[in-house]
């Protein structure tokens, strides 16, 4: 009898979830219950979420205001401006600096190509994902929302849920891969400092050159094996 | 026989009890229904690995209460092509039989003491009314149901809510006939209409004495099965929702509507799945009766509707294991289950359980009775499966002249 077998399948499934067994959904919302934040779910280590505009250690702005991410946005919604530092009080570094900087969300897809594109690590994403806004002017940050604070982490804008975690590591740090794409590739620090952290050291697999880590013992001896010659 | 209360004229009295009893009723089925709503929820998402709803209220449980709110406010949208005034009778005609029907339900009173309490000095049933044709009022208000969700079909002026509507039709007009058979058996074995007498005829101690002497055993179990799934069939409830087939149908019948109408229809189905379930409690489980201790109103009052609910939570949940466990039936193994499968099987036990007290009356030999019993069970079955195979040889050959 298969119908009686499905019901005794139905049964089981609901004895354990009724004593809260084997449940998948994850308890998810922006908003309270009885007075308590939802607990979520930890979110991927390079999430794609709202963008920040990163700053030097001394302050300075990393935007160089080259329209890089502007070029390469395939939703178009990023707009730059660039203008001449003043030698006085120069915003950034170098010759240029971001004058205006806005991003649209209400187009972006969170592609991350901008991220890619910079060549200064200024344009990089936090984990926030929850910024729900009310009016279209809401919708475009515009720099002075976008740039980090003078302690390095993001603004907070009255409309964002931000959560435990979604504002660290927010730096390019955080995307620093190898040129071939490796995340394990082995070499020394080339991602810049940033305001409040400096240079941060680097993860498991990006150690540096001087890292305790003996090349020898896998990759490479692995190779010569593999090549069956010597080099 | 009647309830007490009006035994002796009607007076200011009588009808402010009647009225508390009209209110009770009403507010007692309007929860229940919300609560319906919320134990379905919940049921199916403990057996789907779910959480269900858990935001309003504690437990969720103010869902429906949120879910009716918006539904109030929302657009209310009238089709062209409509038939105005028969689109706007639909949803009532759908929702008052609803209420109606759940006014003979016996609700409480200790059945092993005349089934009456006490209320402001007057003795009285625990049901609203109960008029001598209880059952048949039952499946008066169930079949004028159906014009609710047959005219909805027909008046949005839309294909797929007319085929809900076909569907509703051809469903409740298979099923009543089942519904109506099962039925028979049990108004055959306690003699009367009224479901009071019906819940007094339960209320004695059973076989042995520990069995109770519900229907559900007298009857002999297969009439409560038909009913619990010619019920199902009934109530438009999975397996058996062809009516609102969402992948064939939108919405069904009810596709056009919103707002408070569609409301209309959705609180009219859930009151219709508590109705049915107090009405199985009801014929087969013996209602309210069970074992009653302590004082005067503990054991009047109390205890009886404790066991009316707790047996009509177990069919609420029988119904919601349903739809948990059972694809739905394509139309003609719907039509297959309830023309060759239940009604010949709920006449035939009817037949068979009125032979059985025939016998029994007029005192003839046991063992020669049901050995004719077999017999015409037997020859009945076989002449049965021989008239369908003929029938199915014959639509095949038609099939091949067509093709």
């Amino acid at each position: 009898m298969g119908y009686l077998e499905g019901f005794a399948i139905t049964w089981r499934k609901f004895a354990r979830g009724f004593v809260g067994d084997d449940i998948v959904t994850t308890e998810y919302s922006a908003g309270t219950r009885s007075g308590r934040h939802d607990e979520k779910r930890p979110k991927p280590e390079r999430f794609h979420g709202r963008h920040v505009l990163n700053r030097y250690e001394d302050g300075m702005e990393k935007c160089i205001g080259c329209e890089l991410c502007a070029g390469v946005c395939p939703a178009r919604c990023i707009y730059v401006r660039g203008r001449d530092n003043d030698p006085a009080d120069p915003t950034s570094p170098g010759e240029r600096y971001g004058y205006v900087y806005e991003i649209n969300y209400l187009r972006c897809i969170h592609c991350d190509l901008c991220v890619e594109a910079c060549p200064t690590e200024a344009i990089t994403e936090s984990k926030l994902f929850e910024f729900s806004f009310t009016s279209r002017e809401d919708a475009i940050y515009t720099k002075d929302e976008l740039v980090v604070g003078d302690d390095g982490r993001p603004k907070r804008l009255p409309w964002e849920d931000w959560r435990v975690g979604d504002d660290e590591f927010t730096s390019g740090w955080v995307r620093a891969t190898a040129p071939q794409g490796s995340a394990a590739y082995e070499n020394r620090v080339a991602w810049s400092g940033e305001l409040g952290y400096g240079v941060r050291a680097p993860e498991a697999g990006q150690a540096s050159e001087s890292a305790t880590v003996d090349p020898g013992s896998h990759g490479h001896g692995h190779d010569h094996a593999h090549d069956g010659g010597h080099h | 026989m009647g309830d007490p209360l009006y035994a002796g004229g009607v007076g200011l009295t009588v009808v402010l009890v009647t009225l508390l009893k009209v209110l009770v009723t009403f507010v007692l089925l309007l929860v229940a229904t919300m609560f319906m709503v919320w134990f379905e929820r919940k049921i199916v998402a403990d057996m789907q690995h779910r959480i269900g709803p858990n935001r309003a209220g504690p437990w969720g449980l103010l869902q429906t209460l949120a879910d009716g709110t918006k539904l109030f406010f929302k657009e209310d949208l009238l089709p062209d092509r409509a038939d105005r005034i028969v689109f706007r009778l639909a949803p009532v005609l759908a929702v008052v039989p609803a209420f109606l029907a759940f006014a003979i339900v016996p609700i409480g009173g200790n059945f092993a003491e005349g089934g009456t309490v006490s209320m402001f000095g007057r003795e009285t049933f625990l049901q609203l009314a109960d008029p001598p044709v209880g059952v048949l009022f039952f499946l008066a208000m169930s079949g004028i149901g159906v014009y609710g969700v047959m005219l909805a079909g027909w008046s949005s002026g839309s294909k797929y809510p007319l085929l809900g509507g076909v569907r509703a039709t051809a469903q409740i007009v298979s099923y009543e006939a089942a519904l109506g058979l099962s039925l028979a058996s049990v108004i055959l074995v306690n003699g009367t209409l009224s479901t009071h007498q019906i819940v007094a005829e339960q209320a004695g101690a059973g076989f042995g004495g520990i069995i109770p002497n519900w229907n559900l055993v007298v009857t002999g179990v297969v009439p409560a099965i038909i009913f619990l799934i010619a019920g199902t069939a009934e109530l438009n409830r999975p397996p058996f929702d062809l009516v609102e087939a969402e992948q064939e149908l939108v919405g069904g019948f009810n596709t056009e509507y919103s707002s408070i109408r569609f409301a209309l229809f959705f609180l009219a189905e859930f009151m219709n799945t508590v109705t049915m379930s107090a009405l199985v409690v009801t014929l087969f489980l013996g209602g309210p009766s069970g074992p009653v201790w302590g004082p005067e109103p503990v054991r009047t009052w109390f205890f009886p509707i404790f066991w009316f609910l707790l047996k009509l939570v177990v069919f609420l949940f029988v119904f919601v294991w349903f739809r948990g466990t059972l694809p739905r039936l394509r139309y003609d193994q719907l039509m297959d289950l309830g023309w060759k499968a239940l009604i010949p099987l709920a006449l035939g036990w009817f037949l068979l359980l009125g032979a059985v007290r025939v016998a029994r009356n007029e005192g003839w030999n046991l063992v020669v009775t049901f050995g004719a019993i077999t017999v015409v069970v037997v020859v009945a079955v076989t002449l049965l499966n021989l008239s369908l195979r003929a029938a199915q040889r014959q639509r095949l050959a038609d099939a091949e002249v067509n093709a």
